[in-house]
This record gives structure tokens, sequence and C-alpha cells, in this order.
């Protein structure tokens, strides 16, 4: 996984709630066997209307986007996660983000920033005010900030620390080989098995 | 998740529990995962990623595959990308040893269909699955949870998954549900009340008189939806419903271990006293059938009601992409297109609950409609009790197992600007297809709806809806025939 400790860059406001994975991805873009080549595909069907967000020239070459509330709801899809980094976004800030996605988020390294909706929307008036104007999200600090202010933000620690250190969640599960082996030797002999 | 005291638990405390393999301050905890079920979409890059970093997958016995989101349920030429993801799986499962049972073969289905058929779904276990619908499998007391791809990858390379404790909420609902309420409406009605954010971070249990009242079937369709409120997972305390519906299913325990396994089963449900961080109560016998206006699953009203006015700009927006004016009685609504299938409806209850409507009735004109069974063993056991011929009477399409238009990855899609009358879980814009508009109902409502040409209860047909021999047929609640 990509290490992630401070990333700063032009923002792109999407300034609705409830975004779903389904509109981050639609269905008929999951058919590839690949990891890549799905930014292409990121919000396909919004992206059909010129006057959306994404077909801005002005926000164009972002790499923070802020949204609403609940954003990455529904669909459990992956592929949402690696629309936006192959479209080059890096950090995502919005008051709250469906668990799945959040998840999905912390294991491709793409970081999942929490601020209260008005600090939300004071970004998104900063990027509709001035598209050009930076915003750095640093996760070593715990800190938001833009040329004039900054908003302190928090995360649960041991994301941040796999985040930072750019840890393979699998690796770090392998260190725990003899749990695991002790753990299966416990387990009665009456579960189900799918072979059996 | 917290407690009252050191000796009262919930079920989902008790369950989660009974699978840490490891817990350290500070770390999220690593928990065993007893059943993982696969299917073609979800699934492709982490098996590449387990071949590019030499791993295997540690328990192929505790993992089952099949094909859902992609297969064609009828006839016509398939989609050659989706037969690549097709084939992709099937050498995956080759190469790996995991049992697969692919397009053709009598045990394909949808995973949330099947896995509770062949008995592997069971209380107590901890179940993921690369698929957000995996909360269905709570309903028998089980800890379940949709992952991602890397997450996939995670449980196949170890049998674990680590995993931060969620919250807890109740949601009681308690007395009868009136005559046409079923548990799409129950679910339906408590994501309208606690909103698609409401359950985030939580697992929902399901408790009170309406929810011990529901088949186990009932209880998948209530706990599949619990994503669309955003929880974690749902569940159901197992009871002698639970074990009735399991008993002699091909993976259940047999003997002595069946004893064994109610002895253990019985101890899950929810310790008296023991607290939820949130309480939320519904009160069954003011439910109505429930039918979506929106583009979320919140956005739901009675079908007594009108379309609501926007209060937001998503509600607006909503309003826009569905061609809807504030106002409009629900029941002046007219769709093209029915749709009975998804892992939310599509048991053979939900089936004998629309044949039972349309018996002897046909759909109105200029509309389509299809059932698409959750698996082919609910569509045999359909047709062993002649249901096919009930839906194709009426004017039904009668199409093989698969996700098909719940989510038109297959050729079973709206086309721009048609709506839909869908037993599915998302009304999300573009679900069923491209500019499609789908209302969210019950089986009873979308048969009802087939036949009035606009959405209508069976109590609105008239007549004599209800037969005695399908009542018969669903009381004697059969276990369909395996042969695995």
């Amino acid at each position: 996984m990509r290490p992630f400790t401070s990333h700063t860059g032009r923002a792109l406001p999407l300034d609705r709630a409830d975004v779903d994975t389904d509109q981050i991805i639609p269905a008929e873009h999951l058919k590839r066997i690949e990891r890549t080549g799905f930014g292409p595909f990121l919000f396909a069907e919004w992206r059909t209307d010129p006057s959306f967000v994404l077909n801005d020239a002005r926000f164009e070459g972002a790499s923070i986007l802020l949204a609403g509330a609940n954003f990455g709801s529904g669909s459990s899809r992956e592929h949402a996660v690696w629309a936006l980094e192959d479209a080059g976004f890096r950090a995502i800030i919005a008051p709250s983000f469906a668990d799945i996605f959040r998840n999905n988020c912390g294991k491709i390294g793409l970081l999942a920033v929490e601020l209260p909706a008005a600090s939300v929307q004071r970004l998104m008036d900063l990027a509709r005010g001035d598209p050009a104007s930076e915003i750095t999200v640093d996760l070593e600090a715990l800190r938001v900030s833009w040329a004039a202010g900054e908003y302190p933000f928090t995360i649960d620690p041991y994301t941040r620390w796999r985040l930072i250190e750019g840890l393979d969640d699998i690796g770090l599960t392998l260190r725990r080989e003899a749990d695991i082996a002790r753990y299966e030797a416990t387990r009665p002999t009456r579960l189900p098995s799918v072979t059996g | 998740m917290k407690t009252m005291s050191a000796t009262t638990r919930t079920l989902a405390e008790k369950v989660w529990e009974r699978h840490v393999v490891h817990r350290a301050e500070g770390e999220p905890d690593l928990l065993y995962v007893d059943l993982h079920l696969v299917h073609e979409v979800t699934s492709p890059q982490a098996f590449d990623g387990l071949r590019m970093a030499g791993r295997g997958v540690r328990r192929p016995d505790l993992t089952v595959a099949t094909m859902d989101h992609n297969v064609p349920t009828g006839p016509g030429v398939v989609d050659p990308v989706s037969v690549k993801q097709m084939e992709a799986l099937a050498r995956n499962c080759a190469e790996f040893g995991i049992e697969l049972y692919p397009t053709g073969h009598l045990g394909q289905g949808i995973v949330h269909v099947i896995g509770p058929q062949m008995g592997l779904t069971q209380p107590g276990l901890f179940i993921a699955c690369g698929d957000s619908h995996t909360s269905t499998h709570g309903a028998f007391g089980a800890l379940a949870i949709g992952i991602g791809t890397s997450e996939v990858e995670h449980v196949l390379a170890t049998q674990t998954l680590p995993q931060s404790k969620p919250g807890t909420t109740a949601v009681t609902v308690e007395g009868e549900l009136p005559e046409g309420v079923s548990a799409k409406d129950v679910i339906l009605g408590i994501i309208a009340r606690i909103g698609t954010g409401g359950g985030v971070g939580k697992i929902i249990e399901y408790r009170g008189s309406a929810i011990r009242g529901l088949s186990m079937e009932g209880r998948m369709t209530v706990c599949n939806m619990s994503i669309e409120a955003g929880a974690r997972a749902g569940m159901v305390a197992p009871d002698d419903t639970t074990f009735a519906w399991l008993e002699r299913r091909p993976h259940a325990p047999k003997g002595a271990e069946w004893e064994d396994a109610l002895d253990d089963w019985r101890t899950l449900p929810t310790d008296e006293g023991a607290a939820f961080d949130d309480d939320v109560v519904l009160d069954a016998t003011k439910l109505r059938p429930h039918v979506s206006w929106g583009t979320n699953p919140g956005q739901t009203v009675t079908i007594d009601d009108v379309v609501p006015e926007a209060t937001n700009d998503a509600a607006e927006r909503a309003l826009a992409y569905m061609a809807l004016t504030p106002g409009m009685p629900i029941r002046e609504i007219r769709p093209d297109t029915i749709f009975i299938g998804s892992c939310t409806n599509s048991r053979i209850t939900d089936l004998r609950e629309a044949a039972n409507i349309l018996r002897g009735r046909k759909v109105a004109a200029g509309l389509r409609a299809m059932v698409v069974p959750g698996s082919m063993m609910v569509k045999q056991q359909a047709e062993d009790e002649g249901l096919d011929l009930v839906f194709k009477n009426a004017g039904f399409e009668w199409r093989d197992a698969g996700c098909s238009m719940c989510l038109g990855m297959n050729p079973d899609k709206l086309e721009p600007g048609e709506r839909s009358a869908s037993t599915s879980n998302r009304n999300f814009e573009g679900r069923q297809g491209r500019g499609g508009r789908t209302h969210l109902v019950s089986p009873a409502v979308a048969a009802a709806t087939a036949v009035a040409g606009h959405f209508a209860t069976p109590q609105d047909l008239g007549g004599g809806a209800g037969n005695a021999r399908s009542e018969r047929a669903r009381r004697a609640n059969v276990v369909p025939r395996m042969n695995t």
C-alpha cells in the first residue's frame, strides 16, 4: 500500500449527501478483472451532464474530494475506491462516510477525513471561490489546512499508523499465524464445512 | 459496545466474542471467519493479489463460490465481458480448490440465498462476503458483514478479518402486522424512520413480537436491508423458527451434534437487561405497505400517501430524477416494469405471496413483468408447486436464478426513463439501468401493481385474493430438496 503522510492539492467540491457507490462507479463498469483502469468511469453517469462539477475545467487535476454526509453508501464495491484513486484523488473530506467504503479506503491508502458539516462547507466555499487554492491534509499532524486557516481532525490511531507506514493488512495478520492456528484448534467440529 | 454489567451481553457481543483470535489495546480485534461466500464480481482482483504474493487460500473448506451478479437469467447472447468474469471465477476456484456453484448447476443462485438454503448459514457464526447485502445472514443470529475486495483477499489468505467493534442498536417492532403488510414494509418503515445513515457504525438487532412472528425468509428480508440504513450488520436472535428452518438442511449438524448445536444456540439471545447504545421502537400495527418515491431507500412513503414536497436539495434532485410531482397520489403512479427478485425478495415464500395474488389474474396491458427466483432450487421448488404456471399465465416471464435487474449487470435492465415496481433493495439513480426509475416495494405490492397497472395493494384488487392451497404450502414451510 502507498503510504500517506501528508498531501497538498486542489479540491473538488461535490456538494451532495448520500453519494452511493453506484454513482461513484455504475455496475456496468465493474466487469474488469483488473484492479486498475477504473478512473475513466468515475461518476460515469453524472459526468454525462456537462454542468457536473467533475466536468468543470477549473477543477481539473484536483486531488482532494470534498463531499456531503454519508459518502460511499450502498454497495461494497471496492471499485469505487479504485476509481477515485485512478482518477488522481488522494483524500476525501466529508461529514461522514459509509462503513464499508471507509474500510475500503483504508486498504488502499486513500485517506477519508471526517470534518463537521460546517467545516466541509467552508472548504467547499474556498474551492468554489478560488479553484486554484490548495488544501493540505496532514495525517501526521491530524490537520487540514489552507492559506487562511486550519481544522484538526481525528482518525482511529490504528488506521493512521497503517496509512503512514503503508502497511499491508495481510502481512500484519500473518504475524498472528500462531494465534490463528491456536484458535482453529479450538473450533467445535460441528461447525459447518462446505466440503463436509 | 457497552453492557450493564459483565454478565449481561447482547447477541452481537456474544457472537463477536467467540470469534476473537487476537486482541490488543489500540488495535482492531482479529476475528475468525466461519464462512466466506465468494462471487464473480468482487473476487478476481483478490485472487490476483494472492497469486502476486505467492499466497494460498487458507481454508477452502470454509469458502464457497457462486455466480450471481452477471449471469444471464433468460435466453439471448451473453455479454462477452461478463463471460470473462465468470470464467475467471471458475479458473480461480479450480486453482485454489474452492467449491463453486456455476451457472447450469442446481446449487447456483444468489449468494445470500444459497448459503442459508444449504444450511451453511447458522446461528453464532461470523460470515463475510464481498457484497454489502451479506447482512442477510444475520437473520439466523449470525454476525454477517459485507466487505471490499482487499478484505476478500485478506479472508482468503488468513481466514480472519481485523475489525473494530461496532456499537449496537436495538430496533424493536411490537405488535401484529396488519393484513397486506410484509417484512419488506417493516424494513422500509425502519429505514424511513432512522434514515440511510442511521445505522452507520452499528450492528442492529431486530427484536419484538413482530420480528419473532416473521418467517425466516421475512427475517432475511429485514436483515438484508440493514445496509440500506448504513448498518454494519443486522441480526435476529435464533429461536424455534430458526431451528425448524435449519433442521435437515444438507450442512446443518446431524444427530448428537444437532442437539449440541441447539444447546449452544439457545445461549445466544441477548441477556435480559443488556444495554444497547441506541433504542428505536416501532408500532407494527401502524405499518402500511411502503413504496419508495426517491433515489435512496430512506425516501419512502406508504401506499396511501402522496409524493411529498421536497424539503431539501437532495429531495428536489430525487423528484426531478424520478419525474414525480409533489402531491401526486402514490396509487396514481404507473410503472412499466415489474421485477420480482433479488437477495431481498426472491425466496419461495416471496414467490408464493406474489403467485397467490396473481392466480387467475393478468398483468395489465403494456406492462413488462418478470420473476427471477433467488436460486435454481427455489426455481425448482416453485415449479414443483406449480407457481411457474401461475406467473406465466398471468403474463410474467419466468427466469433462471441471479441478481438480474436488481443491479442490471446482465441484460435485464430498465431503459432510460422506464419506471419499475421492484422487490429489490436499492432505488439509487441508474441502479437498474441508465436513466431507470426504481420504486421499492414488497412482493405483494409488486404483484398487485402488475395487475392494476398502477401502485396497488392486493386488497385494492378486490375479489378473491388469497388462496387456500398456497396458504397450506406456506404453513408447511417445505424444505427444498437438495442434492449436495
